[in-house]
């Protein structure tokens, strides 16, 4: 079966079963691996993706379900003005560790601030608690949100 | 400055590097300066890396090609430790070439010429220090004999810094690009007898340098283990036993066949589990028993295997479980203990005639390492030569599994070691590896193994639980007079793993004079090995909170309370002579004492009165992999037993320099919320011999939420630097049960805290 969507602004044609989670459409179909795999039940957000500009686990989209959406992932969130000041925060900050988490936290971060030019402490916490950091950056992950945040206010 | 032998302080690296250390400089594939440092290998071995190697080891390996290119081979695999970065500026700062001017390849791994490249214990900064700037000293000396040549000038008049050679008296000045290839043709100095940089005068060492894997990292182009794809490569999954060591008696495998885009359906018969034994470490790289699933995608292998079904002989074992476990840790607690480790002086009669007597049982959990990449191999077998794309933070042991597992020679086996997403000590087994190779062999194609969280968290080496049955006794002064441990641990074997029972130096062993440690075994069959901090993760947890028990017990300030401690050792003792190895000296209570002192302060704990009720402040200190860190934190703790961390002060001294300082924050502050996050929650129980957790809902990490602030300071100390992976983490968990206490007036005695009815 076809599917056809938007990635990154450009139209994708896939065939595969309609059940195949777009995770693994991104990683093995597209050979767009910036997408991480790393529970497969929407736990940990290393998967990802703005659809239509929301933060979603593509683990948990099977592709028939995205069928005539646009996903921006990790390769191509650079693209917005927000994402790219928000992956250039994350080198400003040095946030990462071993780094595999960090596509799904520019993800989430960029979702968050798109939408909330200024978040609080607990609009932070909201935003940001879906993703796991194993290496637990978290102290720099929530600084380089406020130094985006201070960015776009200034 | 020389490298003085006889200093005690440059005689912890620098007599490490006997005569026999030599450079070898040649001219390089197209053009250049090659330069290949080679030491002597350490005489000590790395606990949870396995033995030490013998004879030399390739310690640097360097290009500077004409363009003025340095190109630095890293050696050791990069877990998110930095550790990529942090040895080549040791190189690059003596070499005295501009840090734009460097590239950094990763290592293949040898198999040997490097030694075992592997990572852990945070060993990698203390073993290579003094050999990497001895390396990189020759090169600079070298560069400024070619440049002196040219001019037909002293050596002695030239300088070098920022990859160019100038000629004082003249100004003149020739680029390390184009000085390269004359370099290449002078004799060699002997390494022992390079002049090294005057240290005040490092200009790489001790700024922050960005890793440029981060650059990729950010717009998702960074290469991990996962993403590796070779042409012609197949995707498996491997479906292993519910209960250790469970074999298959037989499985579906016809009907799995016919699933869509399925190729091949293994049983795979594992091999034997090496055990523990006197001296042999966990590494434990055999095959598990099971049923590989190969397809062409992974989703697809991964949906064949939903139906799988398997008949398991699930050997003696299947009725094991942690209420078992507990109920046999109780009773043994109650009988004699089987070995007496460590007895000094008399601990049960200085006990029994005490002014003040503190009992308590303390006890954690067994956990996971959780790395947020899962384990995955991609392995290309062909012609009797194997090609391994790994994320391993130990590729020799794997690469020996390997050899055993197809039967090939050692030099048929080629390990690229692929940046790893976490380590933690996980990597350092390499049972993926094996399970990719075996499985490419037996389908004559590539393939990449990629194990499912479920397949992670119910197939790991875990961190062994434990139970500590402790008496102290205090005089009428408050002083510790007696500290006697009955350790209930597990044991496979006759042996404890060595990441399980506490080492006999333990602190406060040699702090007081009547101490003893003894130990009991319950028998259990899980695979276990190091995680981050192997030992000391939980032992600090268990004696630094005791301390602080007893302190409040006998009235005192818990701070004043270890400072007399460690200012009264007994002789011989906390001097630097125990537990230290050839890089760096053992244990030295000043080193400490420095740092507690500085915790003390930087954190207004004489003020703490003044916080208001249900607020309060932890302490807790631990020296761990040669690492000085003690922690302050600041918790509240509510009526419900929520918990807000507040606050958290940490003091470290590694030695005389931080060679990267926003990794080394980041390495710290990471450290100390990876331990209260294994505090938390996180825990790994068994039923009817089977793991229960299985994903992150009931494994429960630390959630980016109420994060405290983390106020990093380093205490420099007159000793070479120490690594910084595992120090932080020990101390962590004390400083936030204790503070906990300090809150609330419940004392943690139990991990994770979720037993305890506490929660964040």
């Amino acid at each position: 079966m076809s599917y056809k969507f938007q990635v990154n602004g450009i139209e994708r044609t896939v065939d595969v079963e309609g059940d195949t989670p777009l995770l693994w459409v991104l990683r093995d179909t597209l050979n767009m691996t910036g997408t991480k795999f790393g529970c497969g039940v929407a736990q940990c957000g290393a998967c990802t993706v703005h659809v239509d500009g929301k933060p979603t686990r593509s683990c948990q989209l099977p592709v028939q379900h995205a069928d005539g959406l646009n996903i921006t992932t990790i390769e191509g969130v650079g693209a917005s003005r927000i994402g790219k000041m928000v992956q250039q925060a994350w080198l400003t900050v040095d946030v990462p560790q071993c780094g595999y988490c960090q596509a799904g936290q520019i993800m989430a971060a960029t979702a968050l601030l798109e939408r909330t030019r200024n978040p609080t402490e607990t609009d932070i916490d909201n935003a940001m608690s879906g993703n796991l950091c194993r290496c637990a950056t978290y102290v720099r992950i929530r600084a380089a949100i406020k130094q985006v945040a201070s960015q776009l206010e200034g | 400055m020389n490298t003085d032998l006889t200093n005690p302080k440059d005689r912890a690296d620098g007599s490490v590097l006997s005569r026999r250390s030599f450079l070898v400089a040649s001219s390089a594939v197209g053009g250049g300066l090659l330069l290949a440092a080679t030491i002597p290998v350490w005489a000590r071995a790395t606990p949870g890396l396995g033995a030490a190697d013998t004879g030399h080891q390739l310690t640097i390996y360097a290009r500077i090609a004409p363009s003025g290119t340095v190109t630095i081979l890293a050696p050791n695999p990069e877990l998110g430790q930095g550790i990529k970065t942090a040895l080549p500026m040791v190189f690059a700062e003596e070499l005295g070439v501009a840090w734009k001017d460097v590239v950094i390849e990763m290592a293949d791994y040898l198999g040997g010429p490097m030694g075992r490249q592997g990572a852990g214990g945070s060993m990698s900064t203390p073993t290579n220090w003094m050999p990497l700037r001895m390396a990189g000293a020759a090169g600079r000396q070298m560069l400024i004999e070619a440049a002196a040549a040219t001019w037909k000038v002293k050596a002695s008049d030239c300088s070098a810094e920022d990859s160019v050679v100038t000629h004082g008296p003249t100004r003149r000045t020739l680029s390390y690009g184009a000085l390269a290839e004359r370099a290449a043709r002078l004799p060699v100095p002997d390494l022992t007898k390079v002049t090294l940089k005057d240290e005040s005068q490092f200009k790489i060492i001790g700024t922050s340098v960005l890793d440029p894997d981060k650059a990729r990292i950010v717009v998702g182009a960074q290469p991990f283990g996962i993403d590796v794809k070779v042409p012609g490569m197949l995707y498996a999954v491997f479906q292993k036993g519910p209960v250790f060591d469970a074999r298959v008696k037989s499985a579906n495998i016809d009907e799995i066949k016919a699933l869509p885009g399925v190729s091949h359906v293994l049983v795979l018969e594992g091999s034997p589990r090496v055990l523990e034994g006197p001296t042999r470490g966990p590494a434990d790289d055999g095959l598990h028993h099971g049923v590989a699933i190969v397809a062409d995608s992974w989703w697809r292998a991964q949906r064949a295997r939903q139906k799988l079904v398997i008949d398991w002989d699930e050997g003696p074992h299947a009725s094991d479980s942690t209420a078992g476990f507990n109920a046999r840790a109780a009773e043994l607690a109650k009988q004699k203990p089987e070995s007496d480790l460590r007895v000094d002086g008399n601990p049960d009669d200085a006990i029994e005639h005490a002014a003040k007597v503190v009992t308590a049982a303390y006890s954690y959990a067994f956990i996971s390492h959780a790395t947020l990449e899962p384990m995955n191999c991609t392995a290309s077998f062909k012609d009797g030569k194997v090609e391994i794309w790994a994320p391993t933070q130990n590729p020799a042991p794997g690469r020996d599994g390997v050899v055993k597992a197809l039967g090939i020679p050692p030099e048929n086996v080629l390990i690229h070691m692929i940046r790893a997403g976490g380590g933690f000590g996980r990597r350092l087994m390499n049972d993926y590896m094996i399970e990719a190779a075996v499985i490419s062999k037996q389908i004559g194609a590539p393939v990449k193994v990629l194990w499912s969280r479920e397949d992670d968290i119910q197939h790991d080496f875990y961190r062994p639980g434990g139970f500590h049955n402790l008496t102290a006794a205090v005089d009428e002064h408050g002083k510790l007079i007696a500290w006697r441990n009955h350790y209930v641990g597990f044991a496979r074997t006759k042996y404890f793993n060595n990441t399980a029972v506490p080492a006999l130096d333990c602190f406060p062993a040699g702090f007081v004079p009547n101490y003893a440690l003894r130990t009991s075994r319950i028998s259990f069959n899980m695979p276990v090995g190091p995680l981050r901090a192997p030992g000391d993760n939980v032992h600090a947890f268990v004696f630094q909170s005791f301390l602080d028990e007893v302190a409040h017990a006998a009235g005192l300030d818990t701070i004043e309370f270890n400072l007399t401690l460690l200012k009264n050792p007994l002789p011989g003792e906390g001097a630097g002579k125990v537990g230290g190895n050839a890089f760096a000296p053992g244990f030295m209570a000043s080193r400490m004492i420095a740092v507690i002192e500085r915790v003390r302060d930087m954190s207004g704990w004489k003020d703490r009165s003044r916080l208001p009720k249900g607020t309060g402040m932890g302490f807790g200190w631990y020296w761990s992999h040669l690492g000085y860190v003690a922690q302050v934190h600041q918790v509240s703790v509510d009526a419900n037993g929520v918990i807000t961390p507040e606050r958290c002060w940490v003091a470290a001294d590694v030695g005389k320099h931080i060679i990267n300082p926003t990794n080394a924050v980041n390495q710290m502050q990471g450290g100390v919320l990876d331990a209260v996050s294994a505090a938390l929650g996180q825990q790994i129980t068994l039923d009817k011999g089977r793991v229960v957790q299985s994903n992150f809902q009931d494994y429960r990490l630390l959630r980016n939420r109420k994060i405290p602030q983390i106020d990093v300071v380093f205490v420099p100390s007159d000793f070479p630097p120490t690594g910084i992976g595992e120090p932080p983490y020990p101390s962590a968990i004390p400083a936030f049960c204790n503070a906990i206490f300090a809150a609330s007036g419940q004392r943690v005695r139990k991990l994770p805290l979720s037993e305890e009815k506490l929660t964040i």
